[in-house]
């Protein structure tokens, strides 16, 4: 059965199971190897995506719950020469070790900033809940996300008015 | 329905009012207890303040006391109510805004009389219509742990109150009305643990706070004693006969599951009440066992109600279920590992769906820095007719129970925050920020 999907702004079609997860479309059907499978549960974070701009658990929402709504993958955000503003950050403030939690961390990110533009400390833990990192480099990562914050006002300047 | 609620309350308010000036010609307030300077200062037996731990786990003193991030019983958190927001109150021995200068018997007239050491009359938010039960040496014990914690500088937050409530007085008309004073006698005719477990359960556990309904004053309606609340967005279930869960409690999965927080053929505790398991855990075992006794001879025994229609048509419901739930609820990983079976779960049963919809929008989020139990959650994932046909789905599949009414209007008001849910991570009072290691343990 196939399904329409808008993934990082160009619509493309998936032929997979409704109950299929959206994490296994995205990285089997169309080649999107930034979200990662880690525990398959919704327990860590690496799978994360957004949709409709909001940080999502990709591997335990199926694909049929996405309808028109836009999906959007570390893809999305910039290009390896290209890099957008909380790829940047990551990589100034050089926030992985293995880098398997970070295009998670990264679409967290991403979804924190256009909610909050300006977090607070507690307010990331908070968002950050449910990403975890194995190696251990949150502080490298909550440096990171505040650096991200800063990239991302400059790119993104308020309107005045 | 919402209207008739208005009118019983302006009707509640005035006779509220007529009472209260009544009562404040008499009784506004009550005579001051002079300050204890040395109170702060004095120490206590370490058993004493031991016991104070188990007895502060037991209330759970810590989770209105204290505004999640901040200092333990530094008060501050927002208490929402029927009336208006009351904002509880520093308990910390800072002499100026704690309860650095109270007496003891300054202490115990707030246990037990609901009056502060000034003479001002506390709101029953503060629960001392069930404190009011709690022994001299408790109440003592529990003086000597508060006592002893850091003292936290930090001045009270004014309440929000709709008027007249803003004026103490008008709480001794309140007290007149619905509140008894004392301990309650030992029942002769109940075993020890009955009696320990009532003792705990109906006074500083104060289980009726959330799980007994309030009539329009706010006050607790004891002819539906144990019926099933409300708290912070959140269904507190029955605990007598009408308890939802399919597979009845025993005194056994009831002691585990108050003293780990899970039981394999309930669930996980959430809401609210997973932070009254998490510090139930510091509790000896005996007392936790007790209050498993009593709790079970209000719910009595019954037969169990599993239901499972696993023929139910494959609709778009179905797949829903296939696609998001059962990965976890049907695997065969135990609990806390995997996630109970639908068919047993008491929010899927439950008269009304409030907590299904809690669970499935916020998940359970996980403790700070501890092993505990996490369920994702989807409120970004599933838009509100997903939403609703999962809901409605899982209720058609695994509850005996009739289909839920509203659930559209309830999905929506809880994604919107129009109706508040409240959120917090299963953190016990050992989790409480400069409180670590209270519990001597």
């Amino acid at each position: 059965m196939a399904t329409t999907l808008k993934v990082n702004g160009a619509e493309t079609r998936v032929d997979a199971a409704p109950e299929t997860p959206l994490l296994y479309a995205l990285r089997d059907d169309l080649g999107l190897n930034g979200p990662k499978y880690g525990c398959g549960l919704g327990q860590c974070g690496a799978c994360t995506v957004l949709v409709d701009g909001r940080a999502v658990l990709s591997c335990v929402t199926p694909i049929s719950v996405i309808g028109s709504r836009a999906v959007e993958t570390v893809e999305g955000l910039g290009t390896a020469e290209a890099p957008g503003p909380v790829q940047r950050a990551f990589i100034e403030l050089q926030a992985m070790q293995c880098g398997y939690c970070i295009p998670g961390m990264m679409m967290r990110t991403e979804a924190l900033l256009r909610d909050n533009p300006d977090p607070q400390d507690h307010e990331i833990r908070a968002a950050f809940q449910t990403n975890l990192c194995r190696c251990g480099t949150h502080m490298r990562i909550m440096k990171a996300i505040r650096r991200a914050a800063e990239l991302y006002r400059d790119a993104n300047p308020v309107q005045e008015g | 329905m919402r209207a008739e609620g208005i009118l019983r309350l302006l009707a509640g308010l005035v006779v509220l009012a007529v009472l209260g000036l009544a009562a404040f010609l008499l009784l506004a307030r009550r005579a001051e207890i002079a300050p204890d300077a040395s109170a702060a200062t004095r120490e206590f037996a370490p058993e004493l303040v031991a016991r104070g731990a188990d007895l502060a786990a037991v209330g759970n003193c810590v989770a209105c006391h204290t505004e999640p991030g901040e200092p333990a019983f530094a008060g501050g958190f927002d208490l929402p109510t029927p009336f208006g927001d009351i904002f509880s109150t520093n308990i910390t021995p800072d002499p100026e805004t704690g309860i650095g200068n109270w007496s003891l018997d300054a202490f115990r007239r707030a246990m037990r009389q609901g009056v502060d050491r000034e003479g001002n009359h506390l709101y029953p938010a503060f629960p001392y219509d069930q404190y009011t039960r709690i022994s001299d040496a408790d109440i003592e014990a529990l003086y000597a742990y508060l006592m002893t914690r850091p003292a936290i500088r930090r001045e009270d937050t004014p309440n929000e109150l709709i008027f007249p409530l803003g004026f103490r007085p008008v709480l001794a008309g309140w007290k007149f009305l619905f509140f008894d004073e004392g301990e309650r006698p030992v029942q002769s005719d109940k075993s020890e643990d009955w009696n320990r477990g009532a003792y705990l359960a109906e006074g500083l556990g104060h289980c009726s706070g959330c799980h007994t309904p309030r009539n329009a004053f706010g006050a607790l309606a004891e002819s539906r004693h144990f019926d099933g609340g409300e708290a912070e967005g959140w269904q507190a279930v029955a605990l007598n006969a009408a308890n939802p869960a399919p597979i009845p409690w025993t005194e056994d999965s009831l002691y585990q599951y108050l003293h780990q927080g899970w039981n394999e053929t309930h669930g996980i505790a959430a809401g609210p009440m997973a932070e009254v398991t998490a510090n139930l855990r510091f509790l000896p075992d005996a007392d936790v066992r007790a209050m498993a006794v009593y709790l079970m001879d209000q719910m009595g025994t019954r037969e169990p109600r599993v239901t499972d229609r696993a023929d139910l048509a494959a609709d778009r419901g179905a797949e829903l279920y296939a696609g998001i739930c059962a990965q976890c609820h049907e695997d065969s990983k135990p609990l806390s590992f995997g996630g109970v079976a639908l068919s047993q779960s008491t929010p899927v049963s439950a008269p009304h769906p409030q907590n299904l919809v809690n669970l499935v929008m916020f998940g359970l989020p996980p403790a700070d820095g501890e092993a505990a139990p996490i369920m994702p959650p989807f409120a970004d994932a599933l838009d509100d007719a997903d939403m609703v046909t999962l809901l409605t789905y899982l209720r058609a599949r695994f509850s005996a129970a009739p289909a839920w009414q509203g659930l559209d209007r309830i999905v929506r008001d809880t994604r919107s925050g129009e109706y508040p849910v409240t959120t917090l991570p299963p953190n016990g009072i050992e989790r409480g920020p400069a409180n670590v290691n209270a519990a001597g343990g």
